[in-house]
């Protein structure tokens, strides 16, 4: 694998990374596997595609953000509010928004930036022009790390926390949890709208599928850093979820490289996650069988020791 | 300190499984007392326990706390007034958080929840004595998440949490049912201890009548959604355990066949 491969799939991995902390936010914060991700992130793509061919790349980012909040906001009302089960609450805003998105995309289901202004071509001449594929997004990322690591000791930040763990205890403690989930889906969207944001600019075209299976990515990075890197402790939690993000892009460039044709991805992607979240199963079923197994010799032995 | 009217709740009402749970109870608590309420499976206790915390809107009748009429209140909004402890150990503390973590929440209660630092240093000192005096050893384990703990541990930090700031009433749902015998003790111990030193208003519901007799300072009993007894001051102190059953069956009109109760 060349080397530019390389830094190719790590630069994409940290872009990635940001909307897998969304993940992160909805899927362990709040226990909720939230679908809206898929259409979020196009959603953050297109609003900034938009804005780049308006000449206001800076700006789409923020834009970005704002749409991915109101995204997630839908979705919690869905399921505070009008008590719809939060996957199918998902899957509502997820299908809606496809429309929505095509109207952003001024009924285009793909824009092209080539030639257009972006984040990474606004420092021409600058002396980090030939480093602003990486250290943008790096920045960001670091940015996004601190931010959520210093919110999420904050007061609210902790009975955020405590929704997806007891939901009953937050009420308990005097705090509607109704505002707790409005608040944590708006800011999961906020995140993979951002990255979304990025991605486009980065690739330099804004496509209305390219949010398809996002969720699962996500997933997948959140479960494969908490595998590798473990959950003793917040900070280590986050960045588990980045370096689990940026070693999922590693695996899929790698997979590519040695000939895995690119319309598996999806498939791949699946099998990794349902290997992933089964885990606790698979382990259990292992641990079972090796007792069986034992109790078996075990029993062997005995009836050995009776006829000789 | 709490005064509750007429109050009534059916559960799936119209259909054939219609369960007439609480039927118009009356029951007024002074400031500082503390009652235990007993009666037998599907008496209403648990019933008029969640109505006064709020998690069932009741059909008929008024809650009114300190003044405040509650009645339709969600429950979060009460919780400010309300300090509970559930049967299920598992229901009053959050598991994937440190013991300082949940103490902190708890101590934020009827604060602006903004971004305000979550934990202080001044407020570790504090967590730090108040867990010493439960004698569990937890003042050194402020940094261990709550899954950690045992079912006792987890009961007595619950009621730490629910008293840290002062509530204006105390719930405790059969609070020591889960644990077993001598974590059962302990915990009703440290509820005496915590209740007495800030003169609590509580109201316990507890399936053993030694229990129910033995702590706090008035006792009633459920069957049917209403309340057939009510004992306080002298008629109490002289009760037994035996008594009670005979009262029991007088006043309801059956044998009290609940074993758990009767064992407990």
């Amino acid at each position: 694998m060349s080397l530019l491969a390389l830094q190719g799939s790590l630069e994409l991995g940290i872009i990635y990374a940001i909307m897998a902390l969304g993940v992160f936010i909805s899927f362990r914060t709040l226990n909720m596997p939230d679908l809206t991700v898929d259409s979020s992130f196009t959603l953050g793509a297109a609003v900034s595609a938009m804005l780049c061919t308006m000449g206001h790349p800076f700006l789409a980012l923020p834009a970005a953000m704002v749409a991915g909040w109101l995204a997630g906001n839908v979705t919690a009302l869905l399921y505070t509010k009008l008590k719809i089960q939060p996957l199918l609450a998902g899957i509502l805003v997820m299908l809606g928004l496809y429309s929505i998105n095509l109207r952003v995309m001024a009924n285009r289901a793909n824009i092209p930036l080539l030639n257009q202004p972006t984040v990474f071509n606004s420092l021409q001449g600058t002396p980090v022009e030939a480093q602003t594929h990486w250290l943008l997004p790096l920045v960001l990322l670091l940015a996004v790390i601190l931010l959520l690591y210093l919110f999420l000791q904050t007061r609210f930040g902790l009975v955020l926390r405590a929704t997806g763990d007891n939901d009953q205890m937050v009420r308990a403690v005097g705090v509607n949890t109704n505002i707790t989930i409005l608040f944590g889906l708006g800011l999961a969207n906020t995140l993979v709208a951002l990255s979304g944001a990025m991605i486009a600019q980065y690739q330099s075209f804004a496509d209305i599928s390219m949010g398809v299976g996002m969720v699962i990515i996500g997933l997948a990075s959140v479960i494969i850093g908490e595998v590798l890197f473990g959950t003793s402790s917040l900070l280590r939690r986050l960045l588990a979820v980045v370096l689990g993000a940026m070693l999922y892009r590693l695996v899929i460039a790698i997979a590519l490289h040695l000939g895995m044709p690119p319309t598996d991805l999806k498939l791949v992607s699946a099998i990794i996650v349902t290997i992933a979240l089964s885990s606790p199963v698979i382990k259990e079923g292992l641990m079972s069988r090796q007792k069986r197994s034992r109790s078996y010799a075990h029993k062997e032995v005995k009836d050995n020791a009776g006829n000789p | 300190m709490l005064e509750i009217r007429s109050l009534s709740k059916t559960f799936s009402m119209g259909s054939i499984n219609e369960k007439l749970a609480v039927d118009e109870v009356d029951l007024t608590l002074e400031a500082g007392e503390f009652v235990t309420v007993i009666g037998g499976n599907g008496a209403g206790k648990s019933t008029l326990l969640n109505c006064i915390a709020g998690v069932y809107e009741p059909d008929k009748g008024s809650i009114v706390l300190d003044g405040m009429d509650i009645t339709y209140w969600p429950e979060y909004k009460r919780s400010q007034y309300i300090g509970r402890v559930f049967q299920d150990p598992l229901k009053g503390t959050a598991f994937d958080m440190t013991i300082e973590e949940n103490l902190a929440m708890a101590y934020a209660k009827g604060k602006p929840h903004g971004l305000q630092w979550g934990i202080r240093k001044a407020d570790l000192a504090l967590f730090r004595e108040h867990l010493a005096r439960l004698g569990l050893g937890l003042e050194n384990r402020m940094k261990q998440k709550v899954g950690l703990l045992s079912g006792g541990q987890r009961q007595a930090l619950t009621l730490l949490m629910a008293t840290i700031v002062k509530p204006k009433l105390l719930l405790l749902d059969e609070h020591t049912a889960a644990l077993d015998p001598s974590a059962a003790r302990q915990v009703l111990y440290l509820t005496k201890e915590l209740v007495e030193q800030h003169q609590l208003c509580t109201l316990m519901v507890t399936h053993n009548m030694k229990a129910a007799l033995e702590y706090g300072t008035r006792t009633i009993m459920m069957h049917d959604g209403r309340i057939i007894l009510d004992i306080s001051g002298e008629e109490r102190r002289k009760m037994t355990v035996d008594k009670l059953i005979e009262l029991f069956g007088r006043r309801s009109g059956q044998e009290l066949d609940n074993d758990r109760l009767l064992l407990g």
